[in-house]
Formats: structure tokens, sequence, C-alpha cells
């Protein structure tokens, strides 16, 4: 093997350029008056001309809505799938001319994600990932012990995977993309469907693994805002495609510091107004509905106090009870919603 | 280099023993797998009795019957492995790790050839002595060699059908399915297979287990003369579809990775 060349060591872990990945869906479309006709192949764009920079030692997070793009842009990253575009280097090489390169020094790891064969125990599971990594069993097997102890599923160990519940089989299969200890480790929604107590695990256990393991680089996706707040030391708002802002959790949220943002909870809200330019100096307004209980969570950003005057008589005209208001700090679903002008949990209406 | 190359035999080693390991789990499938051709085997072994067919003729039902093991495991679990592995999602596990496509599907194939193994020889020896079936001794080392090189070449298909399979296979069960039976009467696991049409016959010999079996049959089989050809030609045409698949899959799983990541169709889960 050759030496790495200096320069490699401060190369980017990840360098995406002008990234861009349409799909050709050739599934029959439902038109909108209903019929089916074939309507001939549709060009979906998942990723539009992303580009993007995470140092060695980062951890990186895409946050945005379901359909954004996030899996498609890890799948290039870890060499599963071609940029349409555009060129893409993780850890100092080229992933569609140095694939190979790229694989020995990467790891991935998908929420929700089945991964094994059932009648395997988990550590024969684990085993025989860390042999396509060329590991000796001894030291293989070592390690597999001591990531099995450190998550606890060390009673675990001799149980078959399918009689595994679904939070353990997500920390075997987190463990699994540990086995190589990659130099560029990918989270896509690591997190997805565990419970509370799990992801608590699996998001502490990130924050240790980078802070032993310093140049260690990690690249998460989530839609969940308080991982993304929590572990990230960037964030990439992704929406459609686009990298729409790109900055450290606080620098994000001084975007919208200047601003007032304020949360309403109101009651017999039968539909949200449309807003559109509706209430002068309100720049966003995002709509969530509870079912449950009845009531409507609004947020609202605008450019001063006063604004919001207008939206609470109008709301009350529409016979709306405003149970609660209050001014608060913007968090990051507020920058999301300032960013991409709908909020996380909306409909995106494409 | 030489790291490359261990990385790859680990690989090869490890997704066998997986096979092998998961086989055992499951031994009660075994004694009905060696059961199964049994009883395709008896019926043709009384049809060829009561029609009076040379004692022979017992030898090469049973020894086809015992083949069945290799062609269903090839159909089944080596051409549409990846197939099923993508559906899973376990696909793009594989395909991420430092490793070459061809010792993920040589591990499958020699843990694949290890159990069907032990079926095969199951079924034999219990039919040999339920059908008291005669074997020309000095044939045996020739027969082993040659069915060697039919197993080779068998899984050597196996690998190009694995990235046919990733590729275009959308239905693979039935597609599976539908190749399962043909493919008996085609080589001719229950007669010899010179029986078909001239053109039919050499149309099956893109079957490795065709030509196999024939040449087999020839040299194990006391007073075999109903070969279709010489069993040394066999050998050969054997040893050179053997490489030819090989390198062909080689050439194809490059190729189909490739268009797959290309289309999008090695990642089928989104939404
Ligand atoms: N293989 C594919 N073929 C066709 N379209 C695809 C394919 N993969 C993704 N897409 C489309 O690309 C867009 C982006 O999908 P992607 O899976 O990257 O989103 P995501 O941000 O990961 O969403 P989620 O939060 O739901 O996982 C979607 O519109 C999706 O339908
Ligand atoms: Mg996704």
């Amino acid at each position: 093997m050759n030496a790495i060349p200096d320069g490699r060591a401060r190369e980017a872990a990840v360098l995406a350029q002008g990234v861009s990945r349409w799909f050709t869906d050739t599934r029959r479309q439902r038109h909108q008056d209903g019929s089916d006709a074939p309507a001939g192949p549709r060009r979906v764009v998942a990723l539009d001309r992303v580009s993007l920079e995470v140092q060695p030692g980062e951890l990186f997070g895409l946050l945005g809505p379901n359909g954004a793009g996030k899996s498609t842009l890890i799948k290039i990253l870890s060499t599963l799938l071609l940029p349409s575009e555009g060129t893409v280097r993780v850890a100092g090489y080229d992933v569609v001319r140095q694939a190979h390169q790229v694989r020995r020094r990467i790891n991935m790891v998908s929420g929700g994600e089945t991964v094994g064969y059932g009648i395997l125990t988990v550590r024969e599971t684990l085993w025989m990932f860390s042999q396509f990594y060329g590991l000796a069993n001894g030291p293989a097997l070592k390690m597999i012990d001591e990531y099995l102890e450190t998550f606890g599923l060390a009673d675990n160990a001799h149980t078959r995977v399918n009689k595994l519940s679904t939070g353990m089989r997500q920390k075997m299969n987190f463990i699994r993309g540990l086995l190589n200890d990659p130099d560029v480790l990918f989270l896509d929604e690591p997190t997805l469907g565990l419970d509370v107590q799990t992801a608590r695990i699996i998001r502490d256990f990130i924050r240790d693994w980078m802070r032993r393991r310093p140049g260690r680089t990690v690249l998460l996706t989530t839609h969940y805002m308080a991982e993304a707040e929590e572990l990230c030391d960037r964030i990439a708002i992704i929406d459609r495609g686009r990298i729409l802002a790109c900055d450290t959790p606080d620098g994000l949220k001084r975007r919208v510091q200047s601003h007032s943002v304020f949360r309403i909870e109101a009651a017999r809200l039968d539909a949200p107004p449309e807003a559109d330019g509706r209430w002068p100096g309100i720049e966003r307004i995002s709509w969530e509905p509870h079912p449950a209980t009845g009531r409507t969570r609004i947020t609202v950003i605008a450019a001063d106090d006063a604004a919001v005057t207008p939206l609470l008589a109008d709301l009350r005209e529409r016979g709306a009870d405003i149970i609660h208001l209050s001014k608060v700090e913007p968090t990051l679903e507020d920058v999301f919603l300032q960013v991409v002008g709908r909020g996380l949990g909306e409909h995106s209406g494409a | 280099m030489l790291e490359e190359l261990e990385r790859n035999l680990r690989a090869v080693r490890a997704r066998a023993y997986v096979r092998v390991v998961g086989t055992f789990r499951e031994l009660s499938w075994v004694a009905f797998e060696i059961a199964m051709p049994l009883l395709s085997v008896g019926a043709y072994v009384f049809l060829y009795r009561a029609l009076g067919a040379p004692e022979r003729y017992i030898g090469y039902v049973l020894l086809g019957g015992a083949m069945t093991a290799y062609w269903l495991n090839v159909l089944w679990s080596m051409a549409s492995q990846f197939y099923w592995e993508k559906q899973s999602g376990q696909l793009e596990i594989f395909f991420i790790t430092p490793v070459s496509r061809m010792s993920i599907l040589a591990g499958m194939a020699a843990g694949g050839m290890f159990m069907s193994t032990a079926r095969a020889l199951g079924t034999l020896v219990l039919g040999s002595w339920l059908f008291g079936v005669q074997y020309r001794m000095e044939g045996i080392w020739a027969g082993l060699g040659i069915f060697l090189l039919t197993l080779a070449a068998l899984y050597g298909l196996g690998m190009v059908g694995a990235s046919l399979f990733m590729m275009y296979g959308r239905e693979a069960w039935h597609t599976a399915n539908l190749l399962q039976e043909p493919i008996y009467l085609l080589s001719g696991f229950y007669f010899p297979v010179r029986a078909l049409p001239r053109w039919l016959a050499a149309a099956a010999g893109i079957i490795p287990i065709t030509l196999g079996l024939d040449a087999i049959r020839q040299v194990v089989f006391p007073g075999a003369v109903d070969g279709l050809l010489d069993p040394g030609l066999e050998a050969a045409l054997l040893a050179v579809s053997c490489a030819a698949y090989f390198v062909l899959a080689h050439a194809a799983l490059r190729k189909l990775e490739d268009l797959a990541k290309r289309e999008g169709r090695l990642t089928l889960r989104w939404q």
C-alpha cells in the first residue's frame, strides 16, 4: 500500500461539489383527475446541486423532512449510488473512481434496517461482518464482546437474531458499523423508531466515540430536531434536494434571533386560514393540528412583537379560543420554519 | 495485495460458515431434503423396472435425483440470493464492504456446495441401498473428477445468475420457480439426455449438469452405452464452460453493479 501523502491528512472527510441525483420514475402515475393512464417516465430530482464540506473530527448533521434527499446523499457518499452530476470525495478518495479505497475507510448504519440472518446469533452475525473487513478472529471477537458490553447486549450475545427486539437489533447493527473503526461513519436516521432509552444510549455513544477517536467523522441524517441540536457541530438543512442553510446550531439560531418567535395554542380552529401576506410583519407561520386534542399549535416568526396582534384578532374572529400564547427563544425547529418556509412536521404540499 | 487477499478469503470463509451453521440448526430439513428426491427417484425406478429397462437406468435415475440438490441450491440460494438480500436491505451492507462481490458469492457457493453434498450423499447412499444400484469401481475416480468440474461450472453459472437477478430480478420467486422443473427435463435428471432431440440436448449443455450427469453416468455405471458425447470430450467442455462462466460472472457483476448504481437499483428501499 502506498503511504498516505502528506496533504491527505488535511483533506476534507467529505467533500461534495455540485452533486445532483435524479431518478427516472417509471411507475404508473396517478393523475390529478384520478385516472391512471401511463404518463411516461417522470424525472424525480432527489438532489439538486448539493455542495458541502465536512472536516475530519466533525459531527455533521443533515436535517430535513421526508423525501428531502438525505438517504440519497448518504448512499452516494457510501458508494452505493452514483451521482448524476458533480463530484464527491470521501476520506480523500473519489467515490466513483476509487470506491474501493473509500469502502475501506467508511461504514454506514441506517435506522430500521434488518441485518443479518435470523438463524445466526448476535455474536456470529457481528463476527461475519468483521471478516468482511479482514479482522483476525481473536481481536474481532474481543472487540465485539466489548461493544456488546457497552451497549448492554452482552446477555444476548448468543441469542438468535430473529429473537431480538427492534432496539436490540438496532444496537447490533450499530455495532456492525463500528467494526472497521471507520474514518467516516454515515448514520442514516440511526435512532429511527427506537424507544427513548435506546436512542439515548446510541446518542451518548456517538458523542463519546467522537471524543475518544479524534479525527473520526460522523455524518448523520435525522428528522429529529433535538437529536441534531444535541449532537451536531454543524447542521445542514436540506429540503427537496437542496441545502438551504449550513451552520453551527447557534449560528443557525442567530438567523431568527432578530425576530420574535411566538407559540400559540388554539382550540376550535377548524381550518387554518390562508397565510400569504394576510398579516403584515409575520414572516413565517406553521400550523400543527393535533387531532387527538382538537387543538392547533401555531408557531409564528414575526418581525416584531406587535405583528402578532392582528393574527390573534383574526383567530378570535374565526371562533378560535387562544389557550396559550408565549414568546419563546428560537429553537432549531423555528430555524427550520424560517429557512424552509414550513414546519418540519408539516406536509410539503408537493 | 496480501491484505486484500486475506480479507477476501476471510469473507469467503465467513459467508460459507453462515450457510453451514444455518443448515445445521435446521437439521430436520436435511432429513426431509434427503428423503424427498428419493420419492421421484422411486417412481422412475418402478417405471424402468416395469418396462424392463437395463439395470444401469436405476443408477442413472438415482444419480440424477441426488444432483437435484445442487440445482435447487444454485437456483434458490445462489442465483437469486443477491435479490433476496437486496429486498431485505442486506445487500447494501455487503456492498459497502471492501470485499469483492465474487468472494461473497464464492462463500455462498462453498457453503451451499458443502450442504448440498451432505444431502446428495445421503440420497445416493440411501438410494443405492434401497434400490440395489451397481457401480463400476474403476470409474469412480474419473466420475469424481468430472463431478467436481460440473460443480465448479454450475456454481459459476449461479454467479452469472446472481448478477442478473440482482439487476433484473423483479419476480425472483417466479423466475426461479419457472426455471426449476424445465431443467429437470432438459438436463436429463431422470433419463439419459441422448433421448432428447440432438439440438435440444446441445442447448441443454449450457447447464453444466447436463454434460456432467451424462459423463459421470458413462464412467460409473457398467455397460453404459447411451452417452451423448465421449465423456472425455464432455469433461473438456465442462472445463471450458467453467472458465467461461467465471470470466462472465466477473464481468457481469462489474457491469451490472455499475448499471445498478447508475439507475438506483442497488438500493430498492425508498420512501
Ligand atoms: N431508487 C429510487 N428510485 C426512484 N426514486 C427514488 C429512489 N430513491 C429515492 N427516490 C426519491 O428521491 C427523493 C429523495 O428520497 P430520499 O430517500 O433521499 O429522502 P430522505 O430525505 O431520506 O427521506 P426520509 O426521511 O423519508 O428517509 C424522494 O422523492 C424519493 O422518492
Ligand atoms: Mg431516508
